[in-house]
C-alpha cells in the first residue's frame, strides 16, 4: 500500500492505495467519482478520459500513485456550481450524446483540446478527439458540439 | 365573436434538446458497474482458451487460498440452479438446438467460454484467483470454417450429429405471393439476363461502449438484476423460466445503459451466473466484463455467405431473385439466433416489383462466439444484396443505377403495395426521396467528373455508390410473430398517470440505451394532453415500475411503444371528459377536448387538465359511479410494420497505387414518416451511417486457425474515429405512415441498412474499369489494391511486402522482411 494526497475537483484526498491501482480505479472505487468511466482495457477508447493539472489524460493509463501531489479533474468537477462548461453545454445543445456512455470522456477530451487550440477548425477537430471512441453518434455531432463550443467554424 | 384562440405550439416536429443530457455531461450516471451495495462480492469468470475442449477437470483449490476469495463455483457446482440461456425463435420445428448451459461442466464450444466463476471481496482479487483455477482440458477438433461446418466434416457439438440447425425456406409461388423463381431464372437463362454472385457479410461486433455490467441482490423478497440489457422483461421472464424462481420475486432493473445495438439483446450466460452466485451466497454480487470478454464472449452479428441469383429481362425488368444463405450461429442459438437472418427474409426483394422469389437460409452451428442480433439484424444483409445486384444489372445492361432502379421500383401510386414477399407496404414515395438525394448531391456533376478521371488514367478515382433501401421495422404484430414459430409477441405497453398536481408520469415498457425515449415521448404526451412538456416524466427500464413491456430493438420504440402511449393518453382525456362533464354541469357529448382543456361545446366554459387532474385526486364531487383515477393502461399490438425507405449515395475516392480508400460525400434523404423531434431522428441517421460504413470499410472479428479470436480488443477490432468519418448530409422526405396514429416510422436501424451497400457500391464503381465487380467486405487499401490488381498479370507480392500471416506466404509474411519482395 501506497499512501497518496491529491486534490480531485478542488477537494484534497488521502488514501493508501495498491501500487497497481490505477487512477480510474482510485477515482471510481474510492471516490465514488462513478461519472469517469471505464470503456476498454487497452486505453484505445478514451472513455476514462480526465484532466491531470489541466492536460487530458486517459486515467485508466496512469497509476494512482502517479497522481500523488497532483490535481484531477473529473466530469463532475467541470462546471461551476449550477452553470456548466461551456462545452457540457454545447454537447447538449448540438445533441452530441446519446448513451452517454462516451460522454465524460469526450468532454474532458474536448476542453483539453479548445485550451490548447481555442478556434480549431473541423479537421484539427477531428484530428484531436481520434483517441476518444464513440459508438451511437457517428462523431458529425461530436465535431459540431466542440466547434459549437469554440464558437463556430474558422 | 371574433377572439381567436391562439394556436399552441407542437411539441411533435421540434429539437427540443434533451432530457436525459443534464445528468450525463454532468457525469451524474447510473451504469450498473457504478452499483455497490453494502456487502458487495465480485465475481471473475475463468474462460476457455480453446474453441473446443472437453473438461477433463478443474482444481479450485488454490484459487480458494487466494486473499479475500469468498468462493469458486463450476457448472457443477452451480448445478440446475444457473438455469438454461433460451432460443425464443426456433426458426422451424426441427431446428436442432443444443442446450446451452451457462458453464458448461463437461465440455466448451467456443473460445471465451466461463468454465468457473471466483467471487472474492474486489473485482481485482477476483481475477487475480482466476489464475490459480487450474483447468485440464483435452481439446477437439473445431468446427470453424462457416462453409466447411455445413459440410459436418468436424461437429461443433458432436453428440447433436449434425451442424445444421435448421434450413429455412419462402418460396413465392408456393406462398401464392408470386411466380416461380426457378422458372424465371430458367427462362433469362436463354433470353435475358441472370446475375449471379456470392457475397460475404463479415462476422461483426456490437463493440457497445459500455461494457456489460450485472449486479443482483438477493437480499430482499425479491430478487433485485440490475443489468446493462436492452431487455429487462424479456430477461425477467428468461430468468424465471429456467430457474424455477417465480417471475413476481424477480425486479430487473436497466439503469443507463450505454449503447446496445442488438449487442444487448440477450440472456446473458453471465447474467445467469451472477444470479446462481447471489442465491447461493445470499449477499449482493457484481460481475463487469472487461473490453475483452465483451469482444470475446458477447454475441457477434452477421456473418453469412449470400449466395445470388438474379434474372431480368434484357431491358433490366427483373423477373427473378433466388437468395441462398449460410448463416454462421457460432456455438449456440442465441435468443434470437437463427430468427436474424429471417428477419431479412421478407426484404431481399426490396423496393422493386419482382414476380418471383425464392428464400432459403441454412443456419450453422461452429465453435465461435454466438450470434445473434446487431443493428439492423437481417436486414442490411438483405439490403446489401439486393443493393449490390441493382448495380450488376446497371453494368449489364449498359445504363445508369439509377435509372435501373427507378425502372423497377414500386411508383408511389402503387402504395399499398403487397410485395413478393407478402408484405404490405403501406406508404412511400421512391421517387420523391431519390430527386431530393440526387440534387444534394450532385450526381451529374459527380459522375462527369468520375468520367473525366477515368479517361484521364488518374491515379485517384471516383466511384458513386447508391442504395435505395427500404426495411420493414416495428416489430412485430404478434400474429406474424406467431405465424413464424417466434415464442413471443409483439405488443407493446404504457401507462399514463395523472398527479394530484397535474404533472404526468408516463410508463413505457421500451426501456431506452441512449435514443432519447424520455424526451421524444415527452412530446408525444405533451401534445396529446396539452401539457407542458416539462410537466411529463417518462419512466422506463425497471419491472416493478413498468411491469408490462417487451422492450427495445427492431426501430420499434417509436411505432410500437409510441402508440402504445398514445392509446393510454387518449383513455386519460375519454375519462377525464366524463368527470368534466359533470363539474361543468354539461353532458360528456358536449365535451370538447382541445390543447389540454376540457370545453363545452358553444359556451366559454372550460376546465384545464390539471384542474380535473385536482379534481379527480380530491375525489369530492364525482359523478356516481365513476373512479377516482384517471390513470390509464394500454397494450398495443401492430397491426402491421412499416417500412421506412431512403435514398443513400455515397461518393469514395480509391487510390489506385496503394488501394486506399476515402469517403468524399454521404447524403441520404430518409422517409421515416412524421418526425417527432428532428435533432433526435437526425443523430440517430448519423450513428447508423457510422456502424454501416464501418461495416463496409473496417470491421471485422477475425479467428485464427485454432478459433481464437484475434480482434479481441479495441486495439485489433477496427472501430472508427472522429478523423475516420466526415460529417453526413442527411435530408428527409416524409409520406406519413399510415399503420399507426402518429404516422411515424422506425429510423433507429434505418443508416446502417442503408450505408454499408453504399459504400461497396461506391468503392467497386470506382475501379469497376479494371474488370472489378466486387471486392469483400471490410474493403481494406489490401483487398482494394489485389482487386485493381487481380487481372493485370503482375507476380504475386511475397516476402516482406506482404502482409502479417497472409497465406499466401505459408503465414511467413512477417518473418522474412529482409529478402525482400521476389
Amino acid at each position: 500500500m501506497a499512501r497518496i494526497e491529491l486534490t480531485v475537483d478542488g477537494a484534497k484526498v488521502s488514501d493508501d492505495v495498491e501500487p497497481r491501482m490505477l487512477l480510474v480505479q482510485y477515482l471510481r472505487e474510492k471516490l465514488g467519482k462513478t461519472g469517469t468511466v471505464i470503456g476498454c482495457d487497452t486505453s484505445n477508447c478514451g472513455a476514462c478520459t480526465v484532466h491531470l493539472d489541466g492536460r487530458s489524460v486517459k486515467s485508466c493509463n496512469v497509476l494512482a500513485v502517479q497522481a500523488n501531489s497532483r490535481e484531477v479533474t473529473t466530469i463532475e468537477g467541470l462546471a461551476d456550481g449550477e452553470d456548466l462548461h461551456p462545452v457540457q453545454e454545447a454537447f447538449r445543445e448540438c445533441h452530441g450524446l446519446q448513451c452517454g456512455f462516451c460522454t465524460p470522456g469526450m468532454i474532458m477530451q474536448a476542453v483539453d483540446l479548445l485550451n490548447e487550440n481555442p478556434h480549431p477548425t473541423e479537421h484539427e477537430v477531428r484530428e484531436g478527439m481520434e483517441g476518444n471512441l464513440c459508438r451511437c453518434t457517428g462523431y458529425h455531432n461530436i465535431v459540431k458540439s466542440v466547434l459549437h463550443a469554440a464558437g463556430g467554424t474558422k | 365573436m371574433t377572439a381567436t384562440v391562439e394556436k399552441p405550439d407542437l411539441e411533435i416536429g421540434r429539437d427540443r434538446r434533451r432530457k436525459e443530457d443534464q445528468r450525463l455531461i454532468t457525469g451524474r450516471t447510473r451504469w450498473t458497474d457504478n452499483l455497490a451495495l453494502p456487502g458487495m462480492l465480485h465475481l471473475a469468470m475463468v474462460r476457455s482458451p480453446h474453441a473446443h475442449a472437453t473438461i477433463v477437470s478443474i482444481d479450485t483449490e488454490a484459487a480458494k487460498q487466494s486473499p479475500n476469495v469468498v468462493a469458486v463455483f463450476t457448472g457443477s457446482d452451480l448445478g440446475e440452479a444457473q438455469g438454461a440461456c433460451i432460443n425464443a425463435w426456433a426458426i422451424t420445428t426441427d431446428q436442432v438446438t443444443p442446450a446451452h448451459v451457462p458453464m458448461p461442466t463437461d465440455r466448451v464450444a467456443f473460445a471465451g467460454e466461463t468454465v468457473a466463476v471466483v467471487v472474492a471481496r474486489t473485482a481485482a482479487e477476483a481475477r487475480d484467483a482466476t489464475e490459480l483455477v487450474e483447468v485440464e482440458y483435452a481439446e477437439l477438433p473445431a468446427a470453424l470454417d462457416l462453409k466447411t461446418a455445413a459440410t459436418d466434416a468436424v461437429l461443433a457439438h458432436p453428440d447433436l450429429g449434425t451442424n445444421k440447425s435448421a434450413l429455412w425456406v419462402f418460396d413465392s409461388a408456393e406462398a401464392g405471393t408470386g411466380t416461380s423463381a426457378d422458372e424465371a431464372i430458367e427462362k433469362a437463362r436463354g433470353d435475358g439476363i441472370v446475375i449471379e454472385r456470392e457475397y460475404r457479410q463479415q462476422r461483426l461486433i456490437p463493440a457497445f461502449m459500455e461494457p456489460r455490467s450485472t449486479v443482483v441482490d438477493p437480499t430482499g423478497e425479491q430478487i433485485t438484476v440490475w443489468s446493462a440489457t436492452q431487455i429487462p422483461h424479456i430477461l425477467r421472464f428468461a430468468i424465471a423460466a429456467t430457474t424455477g424462481v417465480p417471475e413476481s420475486k424477480i425486479r430487473v432493473i436497466a439503469p443507463d445503459v450505454g449503447g446496445g445495438f442488438g449487442g444487448k439483446l440477450q440472456q446473458t450466460p453471465e447474467e445467469m451466473i451472477t444470479f446462481a452466485v447471489a442465491r447461493k451466497l445470499g449477499k449482493p454480487i457484481k460481475y463487469t466484463e472487461t473490453r475483452s470478454e465483451s469482444l470475446m464472449a458477447g454475441h457477434h452479428g452477421r456473418d453469412q455467405w449470400q449466395k445470388l441469383t438474379l434474372s431480368a429481362e434484357k431491358d433490366g425488368t427483373v423477373t427473378g431473385l433466388k437468395v441462398e444463405l449460410l448463416a454462421d450461429l457460432g456455438a449456440y442459438v442465441a435468443i434470437i439466433g437463427g430468427g436474424v437472418p429471417v428477419l431479412g427474409a421478407f426484404m431481399y426483394n426490396a423496393i422493386y416489383k419482382f414476380p418471383a422469389y425464392h428464400f432459403s437460409c441454412q443456419t450453422v452451428l461452429t465453435n465461435k462466439t454466438w450470434t445473434d442480433a446487431y443493428r439492423g439484424a437481417g436486414r442490411p444483409e438483405a439490403t446489401y444484396a439486393i443493393e449490390r445486384l441493382m448495380d450488376e444489372i446497371a453494368v449489364e445492361v449498359g445504363a445508369d443505377p439509377l435509372a435501373i432502379r427507378e425502372k423497377n421500383w414500386i411508383t408511389h401510386e402503387e402504395f399499398p403495395f403487397t410485395s413478393v414477399a407478402g408484405l404490405e407496404y403501406d406508404s412511400g414515395n421512391y421517387e420523391a426521396a431519390t430527386a431530393k438525394a440526387r440534387e444534394t448531391f450532385g450526381y451529374d456533376e459527380l459522375r462527369a467528373e468520375q468520367k473525366r478521371r477515368r479517361e484521364s488514367g488518374d491515379r485517384v478515382q471516383l466511384g458513386i455508390g447508391i442504395s435505395t433501401f427500404t426495411e420493414m421495422c416495428g416489430l412485430a404484430p404478434s400474429r406474424v410473430l406467431g405465424s413464424l414459430n417466434y415464442g413471443a409477441g409483439g405488443w407493446e405497453h404504457a401507462s399514463v398517470r395523472m398527479l394530484a398536481t397535474g404533472k404526468v408520469e408516463v410508463v413505457t415498457g421500451a426501456t431506452a440505451h441512449g435514443q432519447g425515449h424520455e424526451t421524444a415521448f415527452s412530446q408525444i404526451v405533451a401534445d396529446r394532453l396539452g401539457v407542458a412538456f416539462e410537466d411529463v416524466e417518462v419512466l422506463h427500464g425497471d419491472t416493478q415500475i413498468g411491469p408490462k413491456g417487451l422492450d427495445t430493438y427492431g426501430s420499434r420504440s417509436l411505432v410500437v411503444g409510441g402508440e402504445a402511449i398514445v392509446k393510454a393518453a387518449d383513455k386519460v382525456i375519454e375519462k377525464a371528459k366524463v368527470i368534466a362533464a359533470h363539474l361543468l354541469e354539461a353532458s360528456v357529448d358536449d365535451i370538447e377536448f382541445s390543447a389540454g382543456r376540457f370545453g363545452v361545446r358553444g359556451t366559454d366554459q372550460g376546465l384545464a387538465m390539471a384542474e380535473i387532474a385536482m379534481a379527480t385526486f380530491a375525489a369530492h364531487n364525482l359523478p356516481d359511479g365513476v373512479e377516482p383515477s384517471l390513470d390509464s393502461d394500454a397494450t398495443y399490438d401492430p397491426v402491421n410494420f412499416n417500412y421506412p425507405h431512403g435514398t443513400h449515395l455515397c461518393a469514395m475516392e480509391v487510390d489506385t497505387e496503394t488501394g486506399g480508400v476515402l469517403m468524399r460525400k454521404y447524403v441520404c434523404v430518409d422517409d421515416i414518416g412524421t418526425i417527432i423531434n428532428p435533432m433526435i431522428v437526425e443523430g440517430q441517421v448519423h450513428g447508423g451511417l457510422a456502424q454501416g460504413i464501418a461495416q463496409a470499410l473496417w470491421e471485422e472479428a477475425v479467428y485464427d486457425d485454432s478459433g481464437t479470436l484475434v480482434s479481441g480488443s479495441f486495439v485489433d477490432y477496427l472501430l472508427p474515429t472522429s478523423a475516420d468519418t466526415i460529417n453526413f448530409d442527411v435530408g428527409h422526405t416524409t409520406t406519413a405512415s399510415t399503420t399507426n396514429t402518429l404516422g411515424t416510422k422506425g429510423v433507429g436501424e434505418a443508416g446502417t441498412i442503408a450505408s454499408t451497400p453504399a459504400v461497396v457500391n461506391a468503392v467497386v464503381d470506382a475501379v469497376r474499369q479494371f474488370g472489378v465487380n466486387d471486392i469483400q467486405m471490410p474493403c481494406t487499401p489490401e483487398r482494394v489494391w489485389r482487386a485493381i490488381h487481380a487481372n493485370d498479370g503482375e507476380a504475386e507480392t511475397v516476402g516482406a511486402a506482404a502482409p502479417h500471416f497472409s497465406e499466401e506466404t505459408g503465414m511467413q509474411g512477417q518473418t522474412d522482411r529482409t529478402d525482400g519482395a521476389s
